[in-house]
């Protein structure tokens, strides 16, 4: 038996590590870093400084960014709220609207994978006695329209759907969603983390009233993020969460993260550039990682809709292989998976779960998320390695002893504790 | 999460894979955990029916690499011992040796009741009972 490490060199060019987590966070662009630097050093002032020239200047870049986050999604500069990142974000949003519209009614619609920073904001909402429906997604991660259509009710004042999965980068169909919503008179938030930037998104055109956007996930810095609030038909009122100064026209006190302001600005500049070409060069990155993986081993799996998803993203079960184990094979590349070994509540992966699979599938998810910086030597790389360290683990696996001999493993009675 | 040298050790050269044929007589044959928990140990023992002594032990598992690893040293601790003996490895041991973290004794844990699993089918099938198996019998 060989050895699970050591076996596939690197080829010139390819450095180790190689990062492909880029749902978790993204590398800040250099280009970026460069927007920002003269924040960081002599740029300081702060934007709320209305009498010298430190404060102005502080102010204009500010003013300049809020230009390229609006633009990037269809919006108006004076739309975007800035603030210190979208778990932020959602739960302005989310508390705001229900805090503003309780009068209209208490009943706010989600669904099964969103992010916990949605989650757990309704869940907070549900102790303070607001009612919330948390629509199930059909197998391929999709929410049914149909259900979306039957749970709006005369109390329903918001309906809250991710644009994209951070788990299995499946798109949700937001402007049905938000077509459903205006036409039934119910603000719709999105959280638009993980698709801003990727694929086009347009606060118009998809009939989306509140979004959530984060910096860090398109190449820009940690610790800022933006929610998008809309003025006009209709105009959205939010209550604020943190109080002290009024800046953010009310809605978000506490002095600007000007540094931040500005690289999440050039982020969504270079983004909206850059977009179009950069999604399908990260498509046939991920179609060629797959086509591997597919071709070279057998009972491999694909979660959520291959239609309707990120560029970029690629959430595979490798059946028979425990997640956290083929981790520990590939530690020169960085992914993640969806086992209950690698989450800390040991349980394991909430969103594929929601699609129906079973846990032995969702003990086996990794997730690839590639990015900006990845190359195609380094998925060659990649799928190499994945393909040796789960032939090693399989090698190794009773279940995948026990199939191939024609073992029906649901017909087995198992021991568990 | 950073793993011991020794669990490294036994994931990348895992000690004892394979497969003995569980219809032998002189097999016993152990399976736990579940595919659903995330982990399922199989471990094989090839006994001598005059000494006692465990001539040949195999296991696979399917599990992170501390569960691999604590099957593995399972294998190895059990080889060329008596059936009885074998049966006084504790997961503590399995804990200490590969510095296993809180989070996964439950690993070393399921090496132990494969240990007494596979002891116990290789003693069911041959009637052989002892004090301890019927301990363990439950």
């Amino acid at each position: 038996m060989g050895t699970a490490t050591g076996r596939v060199e690197a080829p010139a060019g390819v450095h180790l590590p190689i990062y492909m987590d880029n749902h978790a966070t993204t590398p800040l662009d250099p280009r970026v870093l460069e927007a920002m630097m003269p924040y960081l050093t002599t740029k300081f002032g702060n934007a709320a400084s209305r009498n010298h020239s430190f404060g102005w200047e502080a102010e204009r870049a500010v003013d300049a960014a809020r230009e390229q986050v609006a633009n990037l999604i269809g919006a108006t500069a004076k739309e975007i709220i800035f603030t210190s990142g979208a778990t932020e974000s959602d739960n302005l949003a989310i508390k705001g609207i229900a805090e503003m519209y309780r009068e209209r009614g208490n009943h706010i619609i989600t669904q099964a994978t969103e992010h916990k920073a949605v989650l757990d904001t309704c869940k907070r909402l549900e102790k303070q006695g607001y009612r919330v429906t948390y629509l199930p997604v059909k197998a391929d991660g999709i929410v049914d329209l149909e259900d979306l259509r039957r749970a709006i009710d005369d109390k329903t004042i918001l309906v809250t759907i991710m644009a994209a999965n951070n788990e299995i980068g499946v798109l949700q169909p937001v402007r049905e969603i938000g077509r459903i919503c205006h036409e039934r008179g119910v603000l719709f938030h999105t959280d638009a983390v993980q698709s801003v930037g990727k694929v086009p998104f347009n606060v118009i055109d998809d009939f989306v009233d509140v979004a959530s956007i984060s910096a860090h996930k398109i190449y820009g810095p940690k610790g800022v993020g933006a929610l998008y609030v809309r003025r006009r038909n209709p105009r959205v009122q939010i209550a604020e969460q943190i109080n002290g100064g009024g800046h953010e026209r009310g809605m978000r006190s506490g002095t600007l993260n000007v540094p931040g302001i500005v690289g999440m600005g050039k982020a969504c500049a270079l983004a909206q550039e850059e977009l179009l070409q950069e999604g399908l060069r990260l498509q046939g990155l991920r179609d060629r990682l797959k086509a591997k993986l597919e071709t070279e081993l057998d009972y491999v799996h694909v979660n959520g809709s291959m239609e309707h998803r990120l560029p970029g993203s690629l959430n595979m079960s490798f059946v028979y292989v425990e997640g956290e184990s083929l981790l520990m094979g590939i530690n020169d590349v960085a992914v993640s998976s969806g086992s209950a070994c690698t989450s800390a509540t040991l349980e394991p992966s909430y969103v594929l779960k929601a699609l129906g699979l079973g846990d032995e599938v969702a003990h086996s998810s990794i997730r690839f998320g590639l990015g900006r910086f990845n190359t195609e030597a380094e998925v060659d790389y990649v799928a190499a390695k994945v393909i040796q360290v789960v032939r090693h683990l399989r090698e190794l696996s009773p279940l995948y002893e026990m199939v191939k001999d024609g073992v029906d493993l649901s017909k087995m009675e198992w021991q568990t504790n | 999460m950073a793993y011991s040298d020794k669990v490294v050790d036994h994931y990348n050269n895992p000690r004892n894979v394979g497969t003995l044929d569980k219809n032998a007589a002189e097999v016993g044959t152990g399976l736990v955990g579940a595919p659903e928990c995330g982990d399922v140990m199989r471990l094989q023992i090839k006994v001598n029916p005059e000494t006692q002594v465990i001539e040949e032990a195999r296991f696979k598992t399917f599990g992170c690499g501390s569960a691999i690893a604590s099957s593995s040293l399972a294998t190895e601790w059990i080889k060329g011992r008596t059936v009885d003996d074998a049966l006084s490895i504790k997961n503590t041991d399995i804990v200490k040796e590969l510095s296993l973290p809180p989070v996964k004794i439950h690993c070393s844990v399921l090496a132990e009741d494969a240990i007494r699993a596979a002891i116990g089918d290789w003693r069911k099938k041959n009637g052989v009972a002892s004090e301890t198996a019927e301990a363990q019998a439950k």
